[in-house]
């Protein structure tokens, strides 16, 4: 086996000549670390839809490149430090588990700016951090899903039990109480982000329990194609999923990065970009409805209106009175939940009948 | 018509010297054509899965980060399958340790000074043994299936590494994400020339446990027993080998060096414990101690050359959009036609018109 590296070096030094990287050029170079394939149609994808976006927008003038598949844990240094050695000018890692890696990376190449999704750490100037408020599509999905349930009880495929999560299942039943204050939900932990297979299992065995509309915080089509087997309505999660359940797609938060990205690298580009948190909502438009299908004109109406009131009002879905699970008051009437105490939420609200795991 | 392998006589020389310079040009032709398929240059494409990883003193690093917990899992592995024991569960054994080491940085974060790591690479290494003891217990004293119930022990593993993240090991400070607090200073294994690159113990450990288990299954009366016991278990017994006891060597052995490499990995190239702290090292081990021929050095340059598919991989797919399907696609091809033409050293391809005759020479394939 050590000839086999041997010859591996002999036989293709001669490649080494033949085939000489191209030359930097002095085009703006923008990077992509994904850590799902980007045909998951859900987060990877929606991702490298923002990429496709840059290209577009800029189209000559700047250069992309991506990875996909990158395991979060040793690997995702050196994708980084790879990107950062091969001319990236700006790198976006867009997956929470890339955090301290980023850190890492960005601490020995100053030069080099970094942009970290659904993070909070920014230990250097060339570090910025950036998410979107799902659950404010979350709050009009649970609008839909009371008017729409017949049973008043909606199932709930979760991924794991980080505040982005809780605030999503929260701000969802939130909407629901607000036209059925009685309205239930249960909750499947499915433990990943991204797995087909078990993301089926939790929407039959959901469906099983008796729930009537199916959502889901995990990135597959194979929970909306289960409800649509089993004859019930669902909601697609980060990009619109209409194509794979034509019958059963009420709508969908499609999480449109592309504005995001623009606006950075053209940052870049005019020399001012700084560092940032940005946690942009609809009102931002990196948070998009898909359209409102598969259900009555009032309901349609409905949740049009409290899109709009999100929108274009500023409504906060999480605006008291809001109560914690054991019945606490959390939100007095008419307080309005600081963005910190949302970003680090590990509670429950009232009315869910689940035990948080932890 | 069927196509049958025969066991050959006598292997030729010439061709296990050459075997694996076959392998390699048959992969490169046949991913030549891949890619040019693909639409991408195929010059292009070799050259920066083979070469352009080797360029740099960082990739260099780098190769050696993700060589080391390869090598060391494999050669503990190698102990077991010369031994008949089929532990599939090193990828279990690996968190097993890591957990067992990271106890001193997580719980007990203000004990802090020189005795920390070496503690804790002791602890990684009992506690990888000690997870591996299980099955190895169970198959020495009821006979119990170890393919079954050492893989099963991974996903249990995984499970209570992701609840230790999630709830009781969480970081205070960090905001109910689930991972432990960082390591500190102590508890860190050092890099070994950190101007330079990444690289950190972990390779040195991997080629010192090479070296001497080489030593031990050549040159000494141990090694002899394990190859003995795994080949004729039979004749072991009359010669007074302890089959019950060689599980247990066997387990111990290779269950200590993956929880060493656990341990390793987080102290080194992480620096906390995550919820999924490996990608799959336990499994991709397998391969490469059988592409290594079950030979501790063999398995040193088959962890390199799988880590280079690695790195190869990740290059080609920045610098010329290959897509990560046909980088993976690649390195399957790379270990098919090693695997492949090993075979056919040892075996020949004979078509048969009928059933195979009743004379026993019918093998099975490797």
């Amino acid at each position: 086996m050590k000839k086999l590296i041997l010859a591996l070096a002999a036989s293709t030094a001669a490649l080494a000549f033949a085939a000489a990287p191209a030359a930097a050029q002095d085009k703006t170079k923008a990077c992509w670390i994904y850590v799902g394939p980007i045909g998951d149609f859900g987060y990877s994808y929606q991702h490298h839809q923002g990429l496709l976006d840059v290209e577009k927008h800029f189209g000559d003038k700047v250069e992309t490149a991506y990875l996909e598949s990158v395991p979060e844990g040793a690997d995702t240094e050196r994708a980084l430090e790879r990107f950062a050695r091969s001319g990236c000018d700006i790198i976006f890692a867009t997956s929470f588990g890339f955090m301290d890696p980023v850190q890492k990376v960005a601490a020995k190449f100053p030069d080099i700016k970094f942009e970290h999704a659904t993070g909070f750490k920014r230990d250097h100037p060339n570090v910025s951090t950036y998410n979107s408020r799902f659950h404010e599509g979350r709050y009009v999905q649970g609008v839909i899903a009371a008017k729409m349930s017949q049973k008043g009880v909606a199932g709930y495929i979760a991924s794991f039990p980080i505040p982005e999560v809780v605030m999503g299942i929260n701000a969802f039943l939130l909407g629901a109480q607000s036209v059925n204050p009685d309205f239930q939900v249960k909750i499947v932990w499915a433990n990943t982000w991204f797995d087909a297979g078990k993301e089926a299992d939790a929407a039959k065995a959901l469906i099983d329990q008796g729930v009537d509309i199916i959502t889901q915080h995990t990135d597959s089509t194979a929970p909306l194609q289960v409800a649509a087997e089993r004859g019930i309505k669902g909601f697609g999660q980060a990009s619109d999923m209409i194509t794979f359940a034509p019958e059963t797609q009420l709508t969908s938060i499609v999480d449109d990065w592309g504005p995001y990205y623009i606006e950075r690298v053209q940052a870049l580009i005019d020399g001012s970009w700084k560092q940032n948190d940005v946690w942009g909502g609809m009102k931002d438009g990196h948070v998009v409805m898909a359209p409102y299908t598969n259900m009555p004109d009032d309901v349609k109406a409905a949740a049009e209106a409290i899109a709009a009131k999100i929108k274009d009002e500023g409504y906060n879905p999480f605006t008291g009175p809001v109560a914690k699970q054991d019945g606490s008051e959390w939100l007095a009437e008419g307080q309005v939940a600081p963005d910190g105490e949302v970003l680090s939420m590990n509670f429950y609200v009232k009315g869910i009948d689940d035990k948080l795991p932890n | 018509m069927r196509l049958e392998l025969v066991k050959r006589p006598q292997r030729s020389a010439l061709f296990s010297t050459i075997s694996p310079l076959i392998a390699l040009v048959l992969t490169m032709a046949a991913g030549a054509i891949m890619f040019s398929v693909l639409g991408k240059n195929p010059l292009d494409a070799l050259y920066y899965y083979f070469i352009d990883p080797l360029r740099e003193t960082w990739s260099l690093h780098e190769l050696a980060v993700k060589a080391a917990p390869l090598i060391l899992i494999a050669v503990g592995l190698s102990v077991c399958f010369l031994s008949n024991n089929w532990n599939i569960g090193a990828e279990g054994q690996f968190i097993a340790g890591a957990i067992a080491g990271g106890i001193l940085p997580v719980v007990f974060p203000d004990f802090q000074n020189g005795l920390v790591l070496p503690l804790m690479l002791l602890m990684g290494f009992a506690g990888g043994a000690a997870y591996a003891a299980v099955p190895a217990f169970l198959k020495a004293r009821f006979n119990t299936n170890e393919i079954l119930t050492s893989l099963m022990l991974v996903y249990v593993a995984q499970l209570f590494l992701d609840w230790l993240v999630r709830g009781p090991w969480r970081d205070p400070g960090g905001m109910n994400f689930p991972e432990t607090r960082d390591f500190h200073a102590f508890a860190i294994l050092p890099e070994l020339m950190p101007s330079a690159g990444r690289a950190h113990w972990g390779i040195v450990f991997a080629i010192v446990a090479a070296l001497v288990l080489w030593f031990v299954l050549r040159k000494t009366l141990t090694g002899f027993e394990i190859r003995v016991l795994g080949q004729s278990p039979r004749a072991g017994r009359f010669a007074g080998f302890s089959a019950p006891r060689m599980v247990m060597i066997a387990f111990l052995i290779s269950g200590g060096l993956a929880g060493l490499a656990g341990i390793s990995e987080v102290a080194g190239a992480i620096g906390q414990l995550q919820p999924s702290i490996s990608p799959g090292y336990g499994f991709t081990a397998i391969i490469v101690a059988f592409l290594g021929r079950l030979n501790p050095l063999g398995i040193v340059a088959a962890g390199f050359v799988l880590a280079l598919s690695y790195l190869g991989g990740e290059a080609a797919q920045i610098s010329i959009g290959l897509s990560d399907k046909a980088a993976r696609a690649f390195q399957g091809m790379l270990l098919f036609f090693v695997l492949g033409c090993d075979t056919l050293i040892h075996y020949r391809i004979r078509l048969a018109g009928r059933a195979p005759t009743a004379r026993g020479e019918a093998a099975q394939n490797v």
